[in-house]
């Protein structure tokens, strides 16, 4: 589905990201985490182009997403991402928000776009909130929006930058089972999140950067158990306490 | 007074229409509301520009908004009112080359409204649209636009109320207008000046008193369709 080879990203004489390899299959949840500052968000915004890397190649099914004969919009359309500030538009309703791309990138008619957001906002349980305006809602509801604004153009790929960092703590809980709901529907995710429960329970591999590198490709099981790395190993002493 | 605006209201209101152009209140209207129209898209081109990354377009945009920021607007209209002719080689009606002056002058002004109202918007804002693909021109119209005008009303209607004001210059190069019409009226009266422009002033004074008040009351409607208060 994704496939790192060799990337690299600077940011002037700052080497963001260092010759970042790897893949993501099908169906399959990537938990990346790590320091702050160490590339875990940087890595997540080149998937779908938010950031330009300057070395190596990045392939969403199969496509160079740096290709400059892609439409760079389509490809975006069909990549979820979800933020960690939500970024809901806060002059359209919650409906509005999520028929947005359907209806401007995707040509499909306001009246199916409306129906397909009261579906998707009945699967991350906030269908009472249709009409609602993003300013009326907790950060935890927001975030749901978010996922079902991620959702709108039946992506194959969803792309989580710390969504619930941003939140209250009671209202984590609510966000991470939407996204377990996925998940289990066999979404493939890609995850930036120090939900270390939620690296545990739900993850299929982890990824654990700092300084910009891939330093563990795992399991959960042997990173939480066997963790090879030092850095990784005090890591998991700090989140863990 | 009442004899005084019965014999002069006429002037006062329309200048000398039917019998030529019209002036007064009027002509007051006719200047500032097209001189805010045409200026107002300009503006919005200039504005847009100053926030593109395209280094030429965005380079053209800020002389544009730097010259004719800095020069005095009866500057701008005395070079309108001699250059304009020399460039067109036709004789350019004073109203004309009012309106020309101001549109100039006030796009500049307008479009640093604009471009600061885009660029205060959070980066996520943006982000978020390029993440569900809309492209820059979807994202102006559908994201970046109908959130910066919302949050620019308290400026732009500072602006026109400005621009209304700044219109009563134009008289200098012979434009029928309100101020043009009282300078009139004051010549043929040679008294009551006072009384003269008390009424001017009291004309500037409830246009502008009312468009504050349209401002305040747009913008407590739009923030109420925001919290979703509204119906």
């Amino acid at each position: 589905m994704i496939q790192f080879e060799g990337v690299n990203k600077w940011y002037k004489q700052y080497h963001a990201l260092n010759n970042i390899c790897g893949e993501v299959s099908q169906g399959e949840v990537l938990v990346v985490c790590g320091p702050s500052g160490s590339g875990k968000s940087t890595m997540i915004r080149t998937i779908n182009r938010l950031e330009e890397i300057q070395g190596g190649t990045i392939r969403v099914e199969g496509r160079d997403v740096a290709d400059s004969s892609l439409d760079i919009n389509r490809l975006r359309a069909g990549i979820g991402f979800v933020f960690q500030q939500f970024n809901l538009f806060p002059h359209l309703s919650v409906k509005e928000n999520i028929a947005l791309s359907p209806i401007k990138v995707g040509g499909m008619s306001r009246k199916d776009a409306y129906a397909l957001a009261e579906t998707l906002l009945e699967k991350v349980g906030l269908a009472s909130k249709l009409d609602e305006m993003p300013a009326n809602l907790s950060g935890g509801q927001q975030q749901r929006v978010a996922i079902a604004r991620a959702l709108a153009q039946k992506p194959p790929l969803i792309l989580f930058d710390e969504p619930t960092s941003a939140l209250d703590p009671e209202m984590v809980g609510e966000v991470l089972s939407v996204m377990k709901t996925l998940a289990a529907d066999g979404m493939t995710m890609v995850c930036v999140t120090h939900e270390m429960n939620f690296a545990r329970e739900v993850a299929d591999r982890i990824w654990f950067m700092d300084q910009g590198e891939i330093l563990e490709d795992s399991t959960p099981e042997s990173f939480f158990n066997a963790p090879r790395h030092d850095r990784a190993k005090k890591f998991l002493a700090d989140i863990l306490h | 007074m009442m004899d005084f605006l019965h014999t002069y209201g006429m002037m006062f209101l329309v200048g000398s229409w039917p019998n030529g152009q019209v002036g007064g209140f009027a002509g007051t209207l006719l200047l500032a509301g097209l001189g805010l129209g045409l200026a107002f898209p300009f503006a919005l081109l200039i504005g847009i520009a100053r926030t593109s990354g395209i280094r030429s377009v965005k380079t053209v945009a800020t002389i544009w908004v730097y010259t004719f920021r800095s020069i005095p607007l009866i500057m701008i209209i005395f070079w309108a009112y001699f250059m304009l002719p020399v460039l067109t080689g036709m004789e350019i009606p004073p109203f004309s080359t009012a309106l020309c002056a101001i549109v100039v002058y006030e796009s500049a002004f307008l479009a640093e409204i604009i471009r600061a109202g885009l660029e205060s918007l959070p980066r996520g804002q943006v982000e978020a649209s390029r993440a569900i693909g809309l492209g820059y021109f979807k994202t102006l119209t559908s994201i970046q636009l109908p959130q910066a005008l919302s949050n620019m009303i308290p400026s732009l209607l500072n602006q026109f109320v400005s621009t209304i004001k700044a219109t009563s210059i134009v008289y200098i190069i012979g434009v029928q207008e309100a101020t043009f019409s009282a300078q009139q009226i004051n010549s043929i009266e040679l008294t009551g000046t006072l009384r003269t422009y008390l009424i001017l002033a009291l004309f500037y004074f409830l246009l502008c008193a009312l468009l504050s008040r349209l401002s305040k009351v747009l913008e407590t409607h739009l923030y109420n369709r925001r919290m979703g208060v509204a119906a």
